[in-house]
């Protein structure tokens, strides 16, 4: 069963927490318990993913998605970074390989999150595991993630704390949907910035303190070159693969 | 109630819930057959910040000063509250200010 530490970096769990965790793994159960309890659990943090469903709501119709589309997106994709760049980069018409690869590429992290939930998934039938998969966001993974190392064993956490974002989520997008559609001329209200400063409260998430700043250096001057001589949304990809690579090249030595 | 609706935006709906959903479930599929390397773990982690990064030169050249000194109180407020919207209304606000009283400065 050493095969079940799979799970890059733990955060804070000392030695002892570890072990035990370890031992709990052999028992996991998807039972009702454990989706009502990831629920409840992840209802405050869903409170928050519905207010940024309202702001995702008005800026998606302010693109020019129909309410429609919008909640489809919210229902289907379930991804709050991938969404909002995907409604700053849409037009008409739609750039469809810059959004869908864009999608693709802001979402690729996920393969890390879905592999660290293995030692516990494994022992769900398919059905179950591909199922919560699928309503697995940043917020519900850390917060399974903290579960299932407590060693409960509760098999259903992620489905029960995805399906409170999902309703929250999704609900909020047609209630900002319906709002934005009344507001007015968005600049009133400073809503062109809306999303840059989104990204920017985004960013600072993603900061890993100082080694981050290096390849974020890398792909900002990537981006601007790219975008200076390349048209369409070139920049996005090249200032993204830029960053990777000088990590990885960084990391070699 | 719906508006006009766009056969073509929802394909394209459709193509983004595949492609995110082949992100979540690949990862736990994949780690049965391959054991991603150190830096391609490492290398996959940077990705989601660099195209941040991306992003934000390009809306931030475009911006101008009073979107830049709006955007280091959105940094600021961030860094300390760790609340995404707390920080985005702090940012908006700053802008409407410098919009509305010191514009001709910046």
């Amino acid at each position: 069963m050493s095969q079940t530490k799979t799970e890059s970096g733990s955060d804070s769990s000392s030695g002892d927490e570890a072990a035990s965790a370890e031992t709990e793994t052999e028992r996991v159960a998807f039972c009702r318990g454990g989706l009502k309890a990831g629920f409840v659990t992840c209802v405050p943090v869903a409170l928050g993913v519905g207010a940024y469903g309202l702001v995702f709501g008005v800026l998606a119709r302010e693109a020019g998605l129909s309410l429609l589309t919008a909640v489809v997106m919210s229902a289907t994709v379930l991804a709050g970074a991938a969404q909002l760049i995907a409604v700053g980069l849409w037009d008409w018409p739609i750039p469809v390989v810059a959004v869908i690869g864009t999608t693709l590429v802001v979402n690729l992290r996920y393969l890390l999150m879905g592999a660290s939930l293995r030692p516990w998934f494994t022992r769900l039938s398919s059905r179950q595991a591909y199922t919560s998969l699928f309503f697995m966001a940043d917020e519900n993974w850390a917060l399974t993630i903290q579960d299932l190392r407590s060693g409960n064993g509760r098999g259903g956490f992620l489905l029960g704390s995805g399906l409170a974002i999902w309703v929250f989520w999704v609900v909020c997008t047609a209630i900002g949907g319906v709002a934005g559609s009344r507001i007015g001329d968005p600049e009133t209200y400073g809503l062109g910035f809306v999303l840059t400063a989104i990204f920017l409260a985004l960013l600072v998430s993603f900061w890993e303190g100082r080694e981050s700043l290096i390849p974020w250096i890398v792909a900002a001057v990537v981006a601007a070159s790219v975008d200076a001589v390349l048209p369409g949304r070139w920049y996005i990809l090249a200032g993204g693969l830029a960053a990777s690579l000088t990590e990885v090249t960084r990391n070699v030595r | 109630m719906f508006g006009e609706v766009s056969l073509t935006a929802l394909a394209v709906v459709f193509g983004m819930s595949i492609v995110t959903y082949a992100t979540k479930a690949g990862g736990f599929w994949a780690l049965d057959r391959v054991e991603p390397s150190q830096s391609v773990r490492e290398g996959l982690d940077a990705l989601p910040g660099g195209i941040l990064v991306a992003i934000l030169v390009v809306r931030l050249l475009e911006g101008g000063p009073s979107e830049w000194v709006a955007g280091i109180a959105v940094l600021a407020v961030a860094h300390r509250m760790e609340s995404v919207l707390l920080s985005m209304v702090v940012g908006v606000c700053t802008l409407l200010i410098i919009r509305g009283s010191g514009a001709s400065i910046v």
